[in-house]
């Protein structure tokens, strides 16, 4: 088996590549990809500790965490329709009523 | 047997659950809103009458040990289920006259709901993530309600782009505390022995994810503009239910996954309250819009809440479960009154000075905005005083008495924005001819009841306070 090092660190940078996209990227569909970038880094964390713990229930929170990434994708998908048609943008950076 | 007692420890979230599904399919098959309203008041009040009675039932683990029942979280669930109950109560008279009532709301709001009920029971770090979103998700929809507005709309992208990029956070702490201590039980988490690098950063990156949930500074920017832009009634409900479920699972957490660390996270958890009693109540003090101090006084009160957690002490923790009480009662009244004022069409009630006058109008809802924002202040009489003091004296027992004192401070400097509104109430000429309705019975009779509750547990607080108390010498 390879070293545990190998996967927690290629999840951390694909953590790290989408809290980078979140904060710098205009675009809110690029932001919401980066949002599922993130959980699924983790799932990665969580499926190589359930391999090296031989503990299922990693196995099983992954299971969970997709399915709330995808409720997260209907809604959100769905919410940014509704920005598009109000405001025909979807540049999070021209969508400023509320500030302040 | 074994397995039909199990299902009565979680009776209200069975309630609710099955309540959500109902009012859906009750929208499908007839489109009343009418219908989904009075059934989800049927179900909220019988959920809510359940959990009461927990209160007093014994307290334990359930579903091999992913449920916790009574003690902390049954009164996490009647804070919650207080806070869905009013909040839909209100929302039918705000929602109707402002043209947005449709029976889906409803069923948001009991999915919502449940899931907070989920939050509070956890006894796993998976159902506190499962509670977490199902909250979470629901509450992007209700934010967004009104699809044309873009207001409502705007503040249901902020918040639904801030909310997934905290769940990457949330779950990438669960993750490496699971990898630390090899389980995702909270008892199994305290039990950790090897505390190494990645135990340290999944405690962080745990505490990062509360931290936006109960939107301390600086992870508070969605806070102002989800509360200004969504419908006032579902602000109501956002403001109280969502954030009570959120701390109870946090003193769930910190009190069972994470007691040996205390002495750790309690200095982090100091540096953040400090931060956000601060910075909430200095932009509280600068808003003219009433709706958006109203969101920054939230998260002051959420500094104020966190002295206790800092604090962590069994007698702490009991102080800010009573502060969640008197803090949710508050909020509902005031965010209500709001609310009637806003559902006069043609009129702008978004600054305060366009509240001038209005006290003499209808005098019973300047009066009881008075009591509801009197409590928030602190004042004696009202229980928003014996909750901060309750939370301020836990914390000086534990020696954190600096933090008490900018406690304090701030909450003296609080006085300013929250009597604003009332000068503007009562002591302002009303500018133009404003012709407000009489709000329906019920409506009045519910904030009524708030305000009494408000004023009841001011002057009795020994009733509640002596429950509270009970939950954690008992051990199991």
């Amino acid at each position: 088996m390879m070293e545990m090092d190998w996967y927690l660190g290629l999840s951390a940078v694909l953590f790290t590549i989408g809290v980078i996209g979140v904060l710098t990227r205009k675009n809110a569909i690029v932001i919401f990809m980066c949002a599922e970038l993130m959980l699924n880094s983790v799932n990665l964390t969580l499926v190589s500790f359930s391999a090296q713990l031989g503990d299922v229930h990693g196995q099983i929170l992954v299971f969970f965490a997709l399915c709330v990434a995808a409720a997260e994708a209907a809604v959100g998908l769905a919410i940014i329709i509704a920005i598009y048609r109000n405001n025909l943008t979807v540049d999070v950076t021209k969508i400023n009523l509320l500030r302040w | 047997m074994e397995s039909a007692n199990e299902l009565l420890t979680i009776l209200p979230l069975i309630i609710i659950g099955a309540a959500g599904l109902f009012v859906m399919m009750l929208d499908a098959f007839t489109g009343s809103a009418r219908l989904a309203y009075l059934a989800t008041i049927l179900f909220s009040a019988a959920a809510l009458a359940v959990a009461v009675s927990d209160l007093f039932g014994p307290m334990g683990e359930s579903f091999h040990g992913l449920i916790t029942y009574g003690g902390t979280s049954s009164f996490g669930m009647v804070l919650v289920m207080t806070g869905t109950l009013f909040s839909v109560i209100l929302s039918r008279d705000y929602l109707e006259k402002t043209g947005m009532h449709i029976a889906e709301v409803y069923s948001m709001i009991l999915f919502a709901a449940f899931g907070m009920l989920l939050l509070v029971s956890s006894n796993n770090l998976v159902t506190l993530f499962l509670g977490i979103e199902t909250m979470s998700i629901s509450l992007y929809v209700l934010a967004g309600l009104v699809k044309n507005h873009k207001k409502s709309v705007e503040a249901a992208l902020k918040y639904f782009l801030l909310g997934a990029f905290a769940t990457g956070f949330l779950l990438y702490g669960i993750a490496l505390l699971y990898g630390a201590s090899g389980s995702t039980f909270l008892v199994d988490i305290a039990a950790t022995e090897d505390k190494g690098m990645i135990y340290w950063a999944g405690v962080g990156l745990l505490l990062v994810g509360f931290f936006f949930k109960i939107s301390a500074v600086p992870f508070h920017m969605w806070t102002p503009d989800v509360y200004q832009g969504a419908p006032t009634t579902i602000t109501a409900f956002m403001a109280t239910a969502s954030k009570a479920a959120a701390f109870v699972a946090f003193i769930l957490v910190l009190s069972r996954a994470l007691p040996d660390a205390r002495a750790d996270w309690s200095d982090v958890i100091w540096l953040f309250a400090l931060l956000t009693m601060v910075v909430g109540n200095i932009l509280a003090l600068v808003q003219d819009n009433v709706k958006r101090m109203l969101a920054y006084s939230s998260i002051a009160h959420a500094g104020y809440i966190m002295i206790g957690l800092a604090a962590g002490t069994d007698a702490a923790y009991s102080a800010v479960l009573f502060y969640l009480f008197a803090y949710t009662l508050m909020n509902i009244g005031a965010f209500g009154i709001v609310a009637y004022y806003e559902w006069h069409k043609g009129y702008d009630f978004t600054e305060v000075s366009n509240y001038s006058g209005l006290g003499f109008k209808q005098p019973i809802m300047g009066v009881l905005m008075s009591v509801f924002l009197f409590s928030m202040v602190g004042i004696p009489p009202f229980a928003g005083f014996i909750g901060k003091y309750r939370v301020f004296a836990a914390a000086v027992d534990e020696g954190l008495i600096s933090l008490v004192i900018v406690g304090v401070l701030a909450s003296a400097a609080s006085v300013y924005y929250y009597l604003r509104v009332l000068v503007h109430l009562f002591m302002k000429e009303s500018e133009n001819g404003i012709v407000l309705s009489r709000p329906g019975t019920l409506y009045t009779a519910s904030l009524l009841i708030l305000a009494a509750l408000t004023i009841f547990f001011g002057i009795n607080p020994g009733v509640l306070t002596d429950l509270l108390g009970s939950f954690w010498t008992v051990q199991y």
